[in-house]
């Protein structure tokens, strides 16, 4: 028999949890900035920017995260002929990842704000990139905020495959405990309720910004 | 000269027919009302002239040089023709001031603090000094409608279209739009209207035009037209709106929007007229 899974070993589970965070807020942020670019290229008056938009993130909402996974952490070492370590290798691929999602999740906020007001923009002489910074993205970021956090606890829990490519985050840290102490029973609740403590107070956030934005939003008047 | 000039405007939507050789010249300070039935091509017409629509063929003048759609010669165009819409189209994000400022900051260029003393006064134009801190939201209709007219203003143009702009207001809610071009129309601005406010037409307007089927069908002075109309279209038109309000008999006969109570009123809006 292995070791007795005792509070050692729930300190174990704990320490890992840093990388979970850590992991899902750096792809949070670098598919952020992704997400912004393939948002605006995806309603860009050009065609072939649009198509560019569109078959990033066809490729990457159309493909296992496991696959985009695979494909970073073996490609780079192919690729470039170097060992890379497991954390650049997931930041990637949950970063590329994460830019389709948003990316398309802000398009759709982009193109939920009444034509009209494109329009009025443009009346007043405003170029297309003024039109966005001044008129759509502030009125596309109030309605984008309650799904990109729903997006935001998807992630934490997808995090967990970076378990199979040994990147020690909370999954990976279950898995090390089970095999020590042989008490799956034990350990993986434990790491499940881990993830539900992360993800629930995100999940409240989400409805209650839902609850106060369809309440104060100005915009639902127009049409 | 004129300051703005359509020859042979053309413009098809599929298998629709909007707009048919239309050509029309504005002079400066002249008001235009622009009349006809819903589809009969009178918004497109409009919204051709800022370049919101681009005409299939004809040429548009505006200040004697040729328009052409390049992205550079639109900003440009947009300085010197405001627009003002049926549904306002405020940024319901931005407070009133910001949504007056917001045009001349950031297209042209001025200062906040020149565009904020700006802003007061276009407000003021349209009577609204008071709600300068408050959010479209918090506005009515008619309120909202004169922020929008305010912002147009704010960009100092020198030809300001009206797309239907009291259509999406209440009825006791028009008579304060309509104070408000009445005064820029006596203070020599020049201004195309697309309008159903028939009162203000006879009363405001230097020239009605009745567009029918996508073409200009009659011209003229608001007397002669509403007194004797040429086409039986153009009668069949009056008769219709007649019939649906009869009160606005007495409005296209006299040039009065909307039953005033007092004489008083009258006088404060219409002058001694």
């Amino acid at each position: 028999m292995g070791r007795s899974f005792g509070i050692g070993e729930f300190l174990y589970l704990l320490k890992a949890i840093p990388w979970t965070l850590l992991l899902s807020l750096g792809a949070l942020v670098g598919g952020g900035i992704v997400g912004l670019f393939i948002a605006i290229l995806r309603i860009a008056p050009s065609r072939p920017l649009q198509w560019l938009a569109i078959g990033y993130i066809e490729l990457f909402q159309g493909t296992p995260v496991l696959m985009q996974l695979f494909v970073t952490y073996y490609g780079l070492a192919v690729l470039f002929n170097l060992q890379v370590d497991a954390w650049p290798a997931v930041l990637l691929a949950f970063t590329l990842y994460s830019g389709a999602f948003l990316g398309e999740i802000w398009r759709g906020s982009i193109q939920a704000i009444p034509r009209p007001q494109w329009e009025a923009a443009e009346c007043l002489s405003l170029s297309f990139p003024k039109q966005l910074w001044y008129v759509i993205l502030p009125q596309a970021a109030r309605i984008s905020i309650p799904p990109t956090v729903g997006f935001a606890v998807q992630l934490i829990k997808s995090t967990s495959i970076a378990a199979i490519i040994g990147f020690v985050e909370l999954t990976r840290a279950g898995q090390l405990m089970t095999n020590a102490t042989f008490r799956p029973m034990i350990v993986y609740p434990i790491v499940a309720a881990l993830y539900f403590i992360l993800c629930w107070p995100l999940s409240l956030l989400a409805q209650t910004l839902e609850r106060r934005i369809d309440a104060t939003l100005g915009i639902k008047q127009h049409f | 000269m004129p300051l703005l000039a359509l020859s042979s405007i053309s413009k098809r939507f599929g298998a629709h027919q909007a707009l048919a050789e239309v050509s029309l010249a504005v002079e400066p300070g002249e008001v235009v009302a622009i009349i006809g039935r819903s589809g009969s091509g009178k918004s497109t017409l409009l919204r051709c002239i800022n370049g919101l629509e681009r005409p299939d063929s004809g040429t548009i003048e505006f200040d004697g040089r040729v328009f052409e759609p390049t992205p550079r010669r639109l900003k440009a165009l947009r300085r010197e023709i405001g627009i003002v819409f049926q549904s306002y189209n405020l940024f319901p994000h931005l407070c009133v001031e910001r949504n007056i400022t917001l045009g001349p900051t950031a297209a042209k260029g001025m200062k906040l603090t020149a565009a904020r003393e700006l802003a007061r006064k276009v407000v003021r134009m349209v009577d609204l000094e008071d709600k300068i801190a408050a959010y479209p939201q918090q506005l009515s209709g008619g309120q909202q409608q004169r922020v929008a007219i305010a912002r147009a203003l704010a960009m100092e143009p020198r030809l300001m279209l009206f797309d239907e702009i009291t259509a999406a207001l209440d009825p006791e809610l028009i008579g304060e739009v309509v104070r408000v071009l009445d005064r820029l129309a006596r203070d020599g601005m020049t201004m195309v209207l697309v309008t159903h406010e028939m009162g203000f037409a006879r009363r405001s307007a230097d020239t009605i035009v009745f567009m029918h089927q996508g073409r200009i069908w009659e011209k003229g002075a608001p007397a002669k037209l509403f007194g004797a109309p040429v086409t039986a279209e153009l009668a069949s038109f009056i008769d219709a709106i007649l019939s649906v309000d009869p009160s606005a008999r007495r409005r296209v006969r006299t040039g009065m929007t909307f039953p005033c109570r007092r004489r008083s009123e009258f006088r404060q809006v219409h002058g001694n007229a």
